[in-house]
């Protein structure tokens, strides 16, 4: 079985390089693990996932237990009701279902809504187990989850990985610390990637619902069909209306563009907005606006998603949404990653380049001395999503960056 | 072609973007138009850092800004060609 394995990766990787020389897309493949409901995954982590901020703590001695086991600890789950329960159930169980999970173990505080999480990931098929710490205590239930873990951590570091068709991975994308050349050259790439995976059966998706403000008549623009985009545009007048207006103090000048932007010589939101929309590439309509955290539903094809633009919440609403690969264009450099999802940084900004490279893993620089074209910048990208799907860990993933952040919706009860 | 300094995204711009470090005032820049690939000339009227924007023309207080082929803001003061293009002299239209 292993032999095997190793000769289909070595034929595959083999295949994929000649394929991507001669820009023949259609045949790349990845090697990556497929799971029981047929999705491909690209990382093989077993989760350890706390229902509430309560159970952090036993689920991260758990993971300390078991070596390789993942816990993903957060701040909320408790007195959460309506819209933002729904969003915050939605989020672990998208998180536990998606493909880059082999095996879950949730602990809660009490089994009734641990129980509703587990059910929610075990409908994918993959193993997954509850427990409650009351009536219990932390340490029993460490113990319990422990033995559980480590049988799940044996099992999924024997599965193999297996050829794939690049077109059976969802890309997602959302930018960071943009600057003006994330939007010459970054974020362009990352169009340019789509333009040349989405026609061949990628699941794509684009967010962060205030940041198109200033561009919002091209976005609208690019939806499939007016219902589509009647949809999305009462989403963005929803985010408007309901977070922008309802809550600011002044105007968005201090945190639209943030800081960073500024420094790096953005002025506008409107100019920020522009860039942004670059990440969409020129050819791909997008076929639904999403919830946050939904999974996408209406087959292969570019995706909205309703998320903030702060960077770890939308990845995470992303991949809680089941997309397994990040793209992530960054100006001033930022730094983010996902303890699930690999987070490609890619960067044109040659001061970024050369003061913060060890966080970049694809390096456009060229573009803006004219040396490199957009379409060699998104064969770049295109290799090393390739490449990370075939196992490659990311400049986040080999940093340590596992931000994992919940979007709440409001004040709890 | 030469490294250029200032890139300008559409022939409508009246804006473009600085892609070197260290832009002294003074120096005569080469500037490319990415959507059509022409070139031009501009002298930097003072020191810009990199990714930060360059007026292309004399533009009046209240003028629309164009960057993209999109309007982007509009100008608090008036700049002139050559000139720092930023917060100081530019701000949106929304608030």
């Amino acid at each position: 079985m292993q032999m095997n394995s190793e000769k289909a990766i070595t034929a595959a990787r083999a295949q994929s390089k000649a394929a991507l020389a001669s820009r023949d897309y259609g045949k790349l493949a990845v090697t990556g693990w497929r799971r029981e409901s047929g999705r491909v995954g690209v990382r093989n982590h077993v989760v350890i996932l706390p229902l509430d901020d309560l159970s952090n703590s036993a689920s991260e001695a758990v993971a300390n237990n078991v070596k390789g086991a993942l816990a993903l600890p957060h701040a909320y789950g408790r007195l959460q009701f309506g819209a933002d329960l729904d969003l915050f159930f939605r989020t672990l169980i998208g998180i536990g279902s998606n493909p880059n999970v082999a095996a879950v173990v949730v602990i809660g505080i009490e089994e009734g809504w641990t129980k509703r999480v587990v059910d929610g990931i075990a409908k994918t098929g993959k193993p997954v187990t509850g427990f409650g710490i009351e009536g219990h205590g932390d340490i029993a239930t460490i113990a319990r989850a422990s033995y559980v873990a480590k049988e799940y951590l044996h099992w999924a570091s024997e599965l193999p990985r297996e050829e794939c068709a690049m077109s059976e991975l969802w890309v997602s994308t959302k930018c960071g610390e943009s600057d003006t050349t994330t939007g010459l050259s970054s974020c362009p790439t990352v169009g340019n990637m789509y333009d040349k995976l989405i026609p061949l059966g990628i699941y794509g998706v684009f967010g962060e619902t205030s940041e198109i403000t200033g561009a919002e008549h091209l976005a609208k623009a690019r939806a499939a069909t007016p219902e589509v985009a009647e949809k999305w545009y009462k989403m963005w007048r929803a985010y408007q209306d309901d977070v922008i207006e309802a809550h600011k103090t002044d105007d968005l000048s201090d945190s639209q563009p943030t800081k960073g932007n500024i420094a790096g010589g953005l002025t506008t939101i409107e100019e920020k907005a522009l860039g942004n929309l670059e990440k969409i590439g020129r050819k791909s309509k997008f076929i639904d606006a999403l919830e946050p955290a939904e999974a996408p539903a209406k087959g292969p094809g570019l995706y909205y998603m309703d998320t903030s633009s702060a960077a770890a919440e939308c990845v995470t609403l992303m991949a809680a949404g089941g997309y397994v690969v990040h793209t992530f264009p960054t100006g001033q450099g930022n730094v983010i990653g996902n303890p699930i999802v690999p987070v490609i940084k890619i960067t044109g900004n040659p001061k970024t380049m050369r003061t913060m490279a060890e966080h970049i893993d694809v390096d456009v620089t060229g573009i803006l001395r004219r040396d490199q074209t957009l379409e060699t910048a998104g064969d770049a990208l295109i290799g090393m999503i390739q490449r990370t799907a075939n196992g490659r860990l990311t400049a986040a993933e080999a940093l340590g960056h596992r931000e994992f952040v919940i979007t709440k919706l409001y004040r709890s009860a | 072609m030469s490294i250029p300094h200032l890139l300008v995204h559409s022939p409508k711009d009246t804006c473009g973007v600085v892609v070197v470090e260290d832009l002294k005032a003074g120096t005569d820049m080469l500037g490319l138009i990415t959507e059509n690939d022409t070139t031009f000339h501009l002298k930097a009227r003072m020191d810009i850092p990199i990714g930060h924007k360059v007026a292309l023309k004399d533009i009046k207080a209240g003028d629309t800004v164009w960057k993209y082929g999109e309007d982007v803001g509009k100008a608090t003061a008036d700049v002139a060609a050559g000139e720092h293009l930023h917060v100081h002299n530019m701000k949106t239209k929304r608030w």
